[in-house]
């Protein structure tokens, strides 16, 4: 039979939600800030294969000669980025939500099993929990991530200020370069986590916004009947 | 995204729908309602009346930003030194102020009283050079953010200022509190074409430098001779190149790139 299931609290909701056009401002912003000095390729040598960016997106996206907008706008989203974010990790420590976020020891493991799975590499279906392996990895990281965003942006931020910083990230090329490739780790993350929420489907994707999941539950008298003649739960 | 309480009652299938679809409507119209005020919020950011460049609420936050950056600015915090051997020849990359017909051997520093604004006091280069010269070796910054390792050489702001009273009242030279001094200081090229504005913390700090070599080398006129700013408290555009006149004044005064959008402060 169904069952309501409730799968994310009230307050873990909005902050992914707040978190969500306010971390595409900063990398909006960062963009048109990046642009005013865009050195940064995949190549080596003379080699480029690849040039963070091509002209052509450059202009699709309306990006150059817009650098005191993008500053100003990547130095107030900041403190909403940041305040967030703080808040986040505050209430999954205080509520206990952590239990389900943090990597344990199996996650490891079982993250190679999602992974396999989820390219049509392995039949066996990973066990179906709150969060697998592979989630607990990739959402714990995107939030040390942001971390380490928060921790570069302030070294090219106020890099005589915090010097100390500064110099700990390698000097200030080094963190703009830091803080640069974290950004293009959360545009990864941003197409794997789309993905998979298409792939989940409607039941998973409700969840984020209502917070409760159906689930098909076995009825009470079911425990009655022999295990074999009924389908596994597909969820606990 | 309104919440509910957990309510696993047993109930039927059907039951279970109509509260499944009567909790999703009411959490997708929140989520709709909050999309669309944020949206509006969005839209009443970008539309509000533009101070400077940009709409006036992002200004108001980079000014309180500066205010928070002063506060924990210090004398103390000293830019990163590097060794000379890391040292490269900057880009030109401003030629704003740096066009009308110069003469060097006429040129002389002017410095507007703090007092009273229309005496105005003249420097030659000599009496910068009687300084103690200062030399250091940092990273100059590019709000386009370039950076490059440079030596710089020439008497420190503070030294100059403190020589000849400029920044206090009563043309001591020094003020009975830090307070007593003159908040802002204006600087400008000879033409008046290229300006900038600077606290006094900035403007005094161990590192600012009134500049007249570059690399060892005597400044070159595109790098700013006589003598520029190099000051590494901030961005490269305070490090203003051929300097005409230095005033010091209770109102804070423009600055070429904050009249055009960017952060008054431009500190590090």
């Amino acid at each position: 039979m169904k069952q309501l299931k409730e799968k994310h609290p009230l307050a873990i909701r909005w902050f992914h939600w707040i978190n969500f056009p306010v971390l595409m401002l900063m990398i909006w912003s960062g963009l048109l800030i990046y642009w005013a000095n865009d050195i940064y390729r995949i190549g080596w040598g003379k080699t480029t294969l690849f040039r963070f960016f091509p002209d052509s997106f450059y202009k699709a996206l309306n990006v150059p000669f817009r650098l005191a907008e993008g500053m100003s706008l990547h130095f107030v989203f900041m403190w909403l980025f940041v305040i967030n974010g703080v808040l986040y990790v505050a209430y999954t420590l205080l509520s206990g939500e952590w239990r389900y976020l943090l990597p344990n020891r199996h996650s490891f493991r079982e993250a190679w099993q999602v992974t396999l799975h989820d390219l049509g590499l392995r039949k066996t279906e990973p066990p179906v929990r709150k969060y697998n392996g592979a989630q607990r990895i990739a959402y714990t990281a995107v939030v040390l991530m942001g971390f380490g965003s928060l921790l570069t942006g302030l070294a090219i931020y106020k890099p005589t200020q915090l010097a100390w910083l500064t110099q700990l990230l390698g000097g200030y090329e080094a963190a703009r370069t830091q803080h640069f490739v974290l950004t293009i780790g959360y545009v990864l993350f941003f197409v794997v986590h789309v993905l998979q929420v298409a792939r989940a489907g409607w039941n998973n994707f409700r969840s984020m916004i209502a917070g409760f999941e159906v689930v098909d539950t076995p009825t009470p008298q079911a425990s009655v009947a022999p295990a074999a003649d009924r389908p596994a739960p597909s969820s606990i | 995204m309104a919440d509910t309480p957990q309510n696993p009652a047993p109930s039927s299938d059907e039951q279970v729908q109509r509260e499944a679809n009567s909790r999703s409507r009411r959490a997708f119209l929140v989520t709709g309602v909050a999309a669309l005020a944020s949206l509006g919020g969005w839209r009443w950011l970008v539309s509000q009346p533009k101070e400077a460049g940009i709409p006036r609420p992002l200004r108001s936050v980079l000014e309180a930003n500066g205010k928070l950056a002063g506060e924990y600015f210090s004398d103390a915090h000293l830019a990163p030194v590097f060794s000379k051997r890391l040292v490269r020849e900057p880009r030109v990359n401003g030629k704003i102020g740096m066009r009308g017909e110069f003469d060097p051997a006429a040129w002389r520093l002017q410095v507007n009283s703090f007092t009273d604004p229309k005496r105005v006091q003249a420097f030659t280069l000599e009496d910068i050079k009687a300084l103690p010269r200062v030399e250091i070796t940092t990273e100059l910054k590019c709000i386009e953010g370039w950076s490059v390792v440079v030596n710089w050489a020439g008497a420190r702001f503070a030294d100059f200022a403190i020589k000849y009273g400029l920044a206090t009242p009563d043309g001591n030279s020094t003020a009975a509190s830090a307070e007593a001094l003159a908040p802002y200081v204006r600087v400008a090229t000879p033409d008046n074409a290229y300006y900038v504005g600077l606290d006094i913390a900035s403007a005094m700090h161990p590192q600012t430098l009134l500049c007249y070599e570059m690399n060892g080398q005597p400044l070159t006129p595109e790098h700013g001779a006589p003598l520029r700013l190099a000051m590494p408290v901030k961005y490269g555009i305070k490090y203003l190149k051929r300097i005409g006149n230095i005033q010091f004044t209770s109102q804070r005064p423009a600055d070429y790139w904050a009249d055009r959008g960017y952060d008054w402060n431009a500190g590090h």
